[in-house]
């Protein structure tokens, strides 16, 4: 058997593999696009626990921060892979399942990247809020904005807007975070290039493409953040 | 929670903390080298070197850890060129690999922080020194290089938290450091949230000792930020006069 070169296995045809690594980088992006929006929904209440909750909450905050950005998130994953997968066992039996029930991969990933994400989106959030001026919240409640009105209107654009850089090095992590989530089994680009390279003996070239494609995406979502922080700071005047 | 399932687990992950904290220190020290090289590099002005830098930053920030660790783990032994070579019995070692990979990639990240404090060094200080007549390799150690790191310590010392959070990844490719450990027994007895508090208390308390330690440095390295202590005393001397 002669073994296919580097762009035959990036070929459509019988002994490519570029149908199945795309999958697996559709995958990738699922992963990541959904554990940045669960870690963007954490975000938010932590900031605002920090920002305005009370004694409590705000110490609950920070210590979610802390200790999130403290431990390996590798171990995140391990908690919620085993720990879903012994809870969801332990109450399939008291259904009358018996035997072992594994927890989905893509939830635990997800969930898990989005906890750990929680973490950074929280601060972002938070220092955002603090480069908003008071002025402006001053001049919303002058002219008679209800809360609602005022969070709606001035204080989530204004903050999106100083939050946007910080978001976009939070999503260039989370996306590289999603390879950690090949441990649990799920199909994404580095799962995908694994079984490739188990089955053609080629880690190097599936590794590298693999690498190839994860370049791709970051400079993609680069270019297009770049894009979002100018169209979001029109009529800001600079210099 | 049982309390003596978890007191073995301590005892065992604990066993486990000299490897994660040897994979962190060797790759940090060498990752810290490459950064520099790499910083100089980019600020160089000499554009082959700079290119170079700058493509090295791009592809090791753009791509996953556990990426870079398969390619040279498992990837290099596809060629047998290098099976052969001298350096085989170095690249089949998981733990030499793991460190390789930690280091190029760290020094990536390192090397924009070094080069931020590279260029946040003050050019009259340069001139000042230059003016005195120091030659240039006199000024970058006496001068450039203790301000920069000055300035780059904050931001150094993050790195180096991400550093001890990634030796975990190396426990992929069954290297048993207290990640490794931690799954191993999660793995045989399910109880995961016990083995999750005592492997994150670990990782805790390594990363808050760090932090401390970075700030002592901080401290230290910045004593014309402080008031003098014969001076605060002259102060006191003077009240009670």
């Amino acid at each position: 058997m002669t073994q296919p070169g580097f762009f035959d296995l990036l070929s459509f045809g019988p002994d490519g593999w570029a149908k199945a690594l795309m999958a697996g980088a559709w995958m990738t992006i699922l992963i990541a696009l959904s554990g940045y929006t669960i870690g963007a929904i954490i975000g938010t209440f932590g900031a605002w626990a920090k920002i305005s909750g009370g004694k409590t909450l705000h110490v609950a905050a920070d210590a979610y921060t802390t200790v999130l950005r403290g431990i390996p998130d590798l171990l995140v994953i391990y908690l919620l892979y085993f720990g879903g997968s012994a809870a969801i066992t332990s109450i399939g039996r008291l259904f009358g399942a018996d035997g072992f029930i594994s927890f989905p991969g893509f939830l635990a990933g997800a969930l898990a990247v989005g906890i750990t994400s929680g973490a950074q989106h929280t601060e972002v959030f938070r220092g955002a809020f603090k480069a908003v001026h008071r002025g402006e919240i001053e001049a919303a409640i002058a002219c008679g904005m209800s809360r609602s009105l005022r969070f709606r209107r001035i204080i989530a654009p204004l903050t999106l807007r100083h939050a946007l850089p910080g978001l976009g090095n939070v999503w260039q992590v989370v996306l590289k975070e999603s390879a950690l989530v090949s441990i649990t089994g799920v199909v994404e680009l580095l799962r995908q290039s694994q079984i490739g390279a188990g089955s053609t003996g080629l880690p190097f070239d599936f590794y590298l493409i693999a690498g190839l494609i994860y370049l791709a995406i970051s400079t993609v979502s680069s270019i297009a953040m770049r894009q979002a922080e100018r169209h979001f700071s029109r009529g800001v005047r600079r210099g | 929670m049982d309390w003596e399932f978890t007191q073995e687990t301590f005892v065992s992950l604990v066993s486990a903390l000299p490897l994660t904290l040897s994979l962190a220190a060797t790759a940090i020290a060498l990752g810290a080298i490459l950064a520099l090289a790499l910083a100089l590099a980019r600020t160089s002005g000499i554009l082959v070197l700079d290119w170079f830098a700058r493509a090295y930053v791009f592809v090791f920030r753009g791509t996953p850890l556990l990426v870079q660790i398969f390619l040279i783990y498992y990837g290099l032994s596809q060629f047998p060129a290098v099976r052969h070579s001298i350096f085989w019995p170095v690249l089949r070692d998981a733990y030499w690999c793991a460190v390789m990979a930690l280091s190029l990639n760290t020094a990536a990240y390192a090397s924009e922080i070094i080069r931020g404090g590279l260029l946040s060094v003050p050019h009259g200080q340069v001139e000042a020194a230059r003016a005195c007549g120091m030659p240039r390799l006199m000024v970058f150690r006496r001068i450039v290089l203790p301000l920069a790191i000055r300035q780059a310590l904050p931001g150094y010392g993050n790195e180096m938290i991400s550093m001890i959070k990634a030796t975990s990844l190396a426990s992929i490719i069954t290297i048993m450091e207290v990640t490794g450990v931690a799954a191993r027994i999660i793995s045989e007895t399910y109880r995961a949230i016990e083995v999750f508090v005592v492997a994150g208390f670990i990782y805790l308390a390594i990363n808050f000792l760090l932090t401390r330690l970075v700030q002592l440095v901080e401290f230290k390295l910045s004593p014309h930020l402080r008031q003098p202590e014969n001076a605060a005393q002259m102060a006191i001397a003077g009240d009670a006069r």
